[in-house]
């Protein structure tokens, strides 16, 4: 009997067997190939935008995947850098021999946590609550909670150009009855789609036709844990290649011969991530089209062409590729194909990643509807501790939307539900300027350090960082700027405008030129690089991060506005019958949430408001 | 939301016909408890109904009823409106027979509110409403139709569309910022993107002006010393204009002595201390009395005697008057003339009586043309006509205003963006597509009883 099964080892499976295994929870972590753990079978890369922030917030909740990251990618790069702090975000080349590899020893590290391979058919369910599950052989294992985190292996079929396969990546078994027992028990499923570029041989592609794409020349790690493990002077390159005409013409003229285009496919694909048969339709304009060449391990070499995902058949595919200015006489190791996959309708769970249906069992990653390494680890992380605290019978870890891009990712899925795969993106998150890159582990350290993934030494560094953070603002707002004769030098040294009259030093850092370097020479600030970086963007984007605030207030006084799980919406009569249908099937947890729900409108919350008032009274 | 709400929907005694609306669920029966006639349950939708509101078998009022069944109806419930004949008495007499049979009186803009909450309309639809309401002109009821059929609402939109372009690109740029595929919005862009938003907004405010005179109507002060003629000027005005009169109890403001109407736009006579007073209690010419009125005053009309010499008191007034839009009546002309028109060299003056019929027409002609009124009308009607919409698009004045201070200062656009998108929720607020929580109290607390 254990504590928790954690069906699939993808990038969810990993981070909910391991924070399950760490808060002490015996554990059992079922995949149908050991070898395929942390298997990255799309692009070689981890974090991004807004991604690389989640990276950063599953460490500063102490899951895992950025400590391995760390260790295994050969090219790091901060994206946006040139523009405002709240928008920059790591991005890592991963070796995708090493990242697995790595992850797999963590896992086998962890105490109370056991990994066996095995293909999981059936649940077994009392009583509305799940108890255990059936393995293909009819072995059953019991366990007080389950997290499903089976990727894209439900039902799953490849297709390339007329072709339809059934199985999943790397030609691994697909799952072919979990999804139809799940439709059983209830649960709405709704078939997906994406897809993956060709693998190309690099030896085989002439580089110098290509622009080169250099990593970052300064250090970065994805860990607040870590120092960095690489050499900046040492980073493989990645390249830019672009379509052209010729390309075009020849997706335009076998348009029908691919799956997407000749009607093979069912799934609804992702419109940030189209591929190029769909680019080439929907933009027919543009004459060409990016494309990037990415290493995938420093073992082989097999090189993902992002941007060139398609279900054309081989010999299109070949075609295409030889289009390519320096690819004219290019091997594809692996051809690019689309996949079809079931995934469950995530209105269907609570913000705690537990099913409506089914008590203490979870979903996390792409079984819910989402895409990404990223969005796959971090519901994991949070399926993996809200498990656990549901054992303990404590309250769940719900992060807001004012605290973490997971908070906003889970909050999108469980309210607005996706009719693609969902990735996370900058734009939403409504508060972005306090999820910062920069401050996650402001932000989350304490949750980490509450339910038991971050320990003492590691919380009591946040603690004493928050303490310096605030010394140093203090003096810089109490230390007036001394226009000495060195230090009207300094300025004229960095061409900077004299003040007028007196200002505190916080005053002069506001100024549109001023930096931080700047002030360092005009005023001794014993603190760390680390710490002067926070007190730099809090000075700097004050006012901005003040307004942010006042709009969080707005929201958590929303939040604050509880909607009581037995409310009956069919006894509220003016409320529009799409309305009623959304909450009902959604039920909201807070009056916030309700009104984030698509196609329940003012009107409606003004209904339900004033419902609640009537009924329940104290919702103010 | 599931009561019945009832009002008298038409300005108390104007007009030979009262209307009482009833809506909700029990609207039919209710009506139906209370009249003689057919069967109001069982007749079609959308039909007008002969027969008589009674009380115990005795007959109240001779009515028509208008049956109007859910959803195709103004607050998407059944509504049934009463035509009462009886005048104010009998109607208020069938307003209470509802109130005693099931219906309650509505709030102050509730079939509006109704038919917004029930998404019969969208918000700056059911502004308009409320001004169509309030309007007992001609002019504004002309604004009111024109805001109903979304002329604002379109400029808004898309100006909105503008917006969420911008916006967009932005975000294109923070998520993507490898691709080539989006304009780069840099800092100058960004500035350049701007200034024609603040262009639009600043032409919708500028009719904000005209609508606030069309929609309130335009305040004037009749003042000048005790038995000047103040009180048969304004008798006058309001005999000649009688329709248009609200001089009932408590119908107006207590300020307001009179309202009439010109070409449509409406004037509001305001009370400058005891102007209808009868007694000739010999007082001191009310400067300071006359100050308060003067203040509220969008022009002043200091009425002076024909018959009569200048006074010195009178002399303080037209001094006081230097800095204050306004023209000078001299009434009395039809007797002698006693008055010295020496100290009145740089005054606008209009002569007149109230004795002859045409005694007080330069004085409507002065008014017309200050206002330029026959400009006003011929003018479209894109007007922004309530206080909150002018508020919101003032706030987004100021934060574009603000942005276009900070782009100088090179905040990153990102950060930029924020602002921005702050400024499409307040526009969007003025149309209704976003939500806040104070805006629908804020907003319907603004009608007037009954729709």
């Amino acid at each position: 009997m254990y504590d928790v099964i954690v069906v699939g080892g993808g990038h969810a499976g990993c981070e909910a067997s391991y924070a399950c295994s760490k808060i002490g929870k015996k554990t059992l972590l079922v995949t149908s190939n050991i070898k395929n753990i942390a298997d990255m079978p799309c692009n070689p890369s981890i974090g991004g935008t807004a991604k690389g922030i989640v990276v950063r917030e599953i460490d500063a909740l102490g899951g895992i995947m950025g400590k391995i990251a760390d260790k295994s990618h050969f090219q790091i790069k901060m994206l946006n850098s040139k523009k405002g702090p709240a928008v920059r975000s790591l991005r890592a080349q991963i070796d995708k021999k090493i990242y697995p590899k790595l992850m797999l020893k963590e896992l086998q590290k962890q105490a109370n946590l056991q990994i066996i391979e095995a293909m999981v058919e059936d649940l077994i369910i009392e009583n509305g609550a799940i108890k255990g599950i059936i393995m293909e052989d009819n072995t059953k294992i019991y366990a007080k909670a389950v997290i499903l985190t089976t990727g894209t292996y439900l039902r799953s079929q490849i297709l390339i150009g007329s072709k339809k396969t059934p199985g999943g990546p790397h030609g691994e078994k697909e799952s072919k009855n979990l999804s139809n027992k799940l439709k059983q028990y209830g649960f709405e499923i709704q078939r997906l789609k994406t897809g993956t570029p060709p693998r190309i041989d690099v030896s085989t592609v002439n580089l110098k036709d290509l622009t080169i794409e250099e990593g970052d020349k300064e250090y970065y790690t994805f860990s607040f844990d870590n120092s960095p493990f690489y050499n900046i002077n040492e980073q493989e390159k990645c390249y830019l290649v672009y379509t052209n005409a010729n390309t075009h013409k020849i997706i335009r003229e076998n348009l029908s011969k691919s799956s997407m285009y000749g009607g093979y496919v069912e799934g609804v694909g992702p419109r940030y991530c189209p591929s190029i048969e769909d680019k080439i339709v929907r933009f027919s304009d543009k004459e060409r089209h990016q494309l990037f060449l990415e290493p995938e391990s420093k073992e082989n070499n097999e090189w993902y062409l992002q941007g060139f995902s398609t279900s054309m058949p081989y010999n299109i595919q070949e075609k295409m590729v030889h289009s390519l200015k320096g690819f004219e006489n290019a091997k594809i190791i692996k051809y690019a194909y689309a996949i079809e996959y079931d995934a469950l309708n995530p209105l269907q769970l609570k913000p705690s990643l537990e099913t409506k249906i089914i008590s203490n069992l979870f979903t996390a990653g792409q079984i819910n509807g989402t895409s990404g390494y990223e969005e796959a680890a971090c519901q994991g992380l949070i399926a993996g501790i809200n498990a656990c605290l549901k054992l303990d019978s404590k309250e769940p870890l719900v992060l807001k939307r004012n605290e973490a891009y997971i908070g906003v990712l889970i909050d999108d899925l469980v309210t607005k539900g996706t009719q693609e795969p969902y990735r996370l993106l900058t734009s939403r998150a409504e508060y972005r300027l306090i999820l910062r890159n920069d401050n996650a582990d402001r932000r989350l350290r304490k949750y980490g350090y509450q339910v038991g993934l971050i320990s003492d030494s590691q919380y009591k560094k946040i603690v004493i960082k928050e303490k310096n953070i605030k010394a140093a603002i203090n003096k810089l707002s109490t230390s007036n700027l001394k226009l000495t004769k060195e230090v009207i030098e300094v300025f004229k040294e960095n061409n900077i405008e004299i003040p007028t009259f007196s200002i505190s030093m916080s005053q002069l850092l506001k100024r549109p030129k001023i930096h931080m370097d700047f002030i360092k020479k005009l005023i001794d600030l014993d603190f760390s690089d680390e710490i002067l970086d926070q007190v730099s963007i809090e000075i700097k984007y004050e006012g901005y991060i003040a307004k942010t605030y006042k709009e969080v207030e707005k929201l958590l006084n929303l939040e604050s506005k509880k909607i009581p799980d037995d409310i009956d919406y069919d006894k509220i009569l003016n409320l529009a019958s799409e309305a009623k249908q959304k909450l009902k099937i959604i039920k909201p947890a807070t009056i916030a949430q309700a009104t984030r729900i698509s196609g329940v409108n003012p009107a409606d919350i003004s209904v339900l408001s004033i419902y609640l008032k009537k009924e329940y009274g104290k919702n103010e | 939301m599931n009561d019945n709400i009832c009002a008298i929907s038409t300005p108390l005694g104007v007009g030979a016909i009262s209307i009482i609306r009833v809506s909700g669920p029990q609207s039919i029966n209710i009506v139906n408890s209370i009249f003689e006639g057919k069967d109001l349950t069982k007749v079609k939708s959308h039909t007008i109904n002969y027969g008589f509101i009674s009380e115990n078998g005795k007959n109240v009022d001779e009515v028509l009823v208008s049956v109007m069944k859910a959803p195709r109806t103004y607050t998407k419930e059944d509504i049934v409106e009463i035509n009462c004949h009886g005048g104010l008495s009998t109607t208020n007499k069938v307003l209470e027979l509802l109130l005693t049979n099931g219906c309650r009186l509505a709030q102050g803009g509730e079939f509006t509110k109704r038919a917004f909450l029930n998404g019969r309309i969208d918000l700056v639809q059911a502004e308009a409403v409320g001004d169509l309401i309030n309007s007992t002109t001609e002019e504004a009821r002309r604004l009111s139709l024109s805001q109903i059929e979304g002329e604002l609402s379109k400029k808004i939109k898309t100006l909105r569309k503008k917006i969420v372009e911008l916006l967009a690109n932005i975000a294109v740029n923070i998520d993507y910022p490898e691709y080539e595929d989006a304009e780069d919005v840099t800092t100058n862009v960004f500035k350049n993107k701007l200034e024609p938003i603040i262009d639009e907004i600043k032409s919708i405010l500028l009719t904000a002006k005209d609508g606030k005179i069309i929609k309130d109507g335009i305040n004037v002060a009749l003042i000048g010393r005790p038995n000047v003629g103040k009180s048969s000027i304004l008798n006058k005005l309001l005999d000649e204009d009688k329709a248009i009169v609200s001089n009932i109890e408590g119908t107006t403001r207590d300020t307001v002595e009179g309202t009439i109407s010109l070409k449509g736009i409406k004037f509001n006579f305001i009370d400058t201390a005891g102007i209808r007073k009868t007694n000739n209690e010999i007082e001191q010419i009310g400067v300071n009395k006359s100050k308060k009125a003067i203040q509220n005053a969008d022009i002043v009309i200091l009425v002076l005697d024909y018959n009569e010499k200048i006074s010195d008191d009178e002399i303080k007034l037209i001094e006081s008057l230097e800095k204050i839009s306004h023209f000078i009546f001299i009434n009395k002309n039809d007797q002698p003339k006693k008055i010295d028109l020496n100290n009145l060299t740089d005054q606008e003056l209009v002569y007149g009586n109230t004795v002859e019929i045409d005694g007080i027409k330069m004085l409507k002609d002065k008014l017309i043309e200050k206002f330029n009124i026959n400009k006003i009308s011929a003018r479209d009607f894109t007007y922004v006509s309530n206080a909150r919409q002018i508020s919101l698009l003032k706030n987004s004045l100021g934060i574009l205003n603000e942005l276009r201070t900070q782009v100088l200062n090179n905040v990153p656009v990102d950060i930029l963006e924020i602002d921005l998108k702050k400024v499409f929720d307040l526009l969007g607020e003025i149309t209704g597509e976003t939500y806040k929580d104070e805006l629908l109290d804020e907003l319907f607390s603004n009608f007037c009883l009954g729709k």
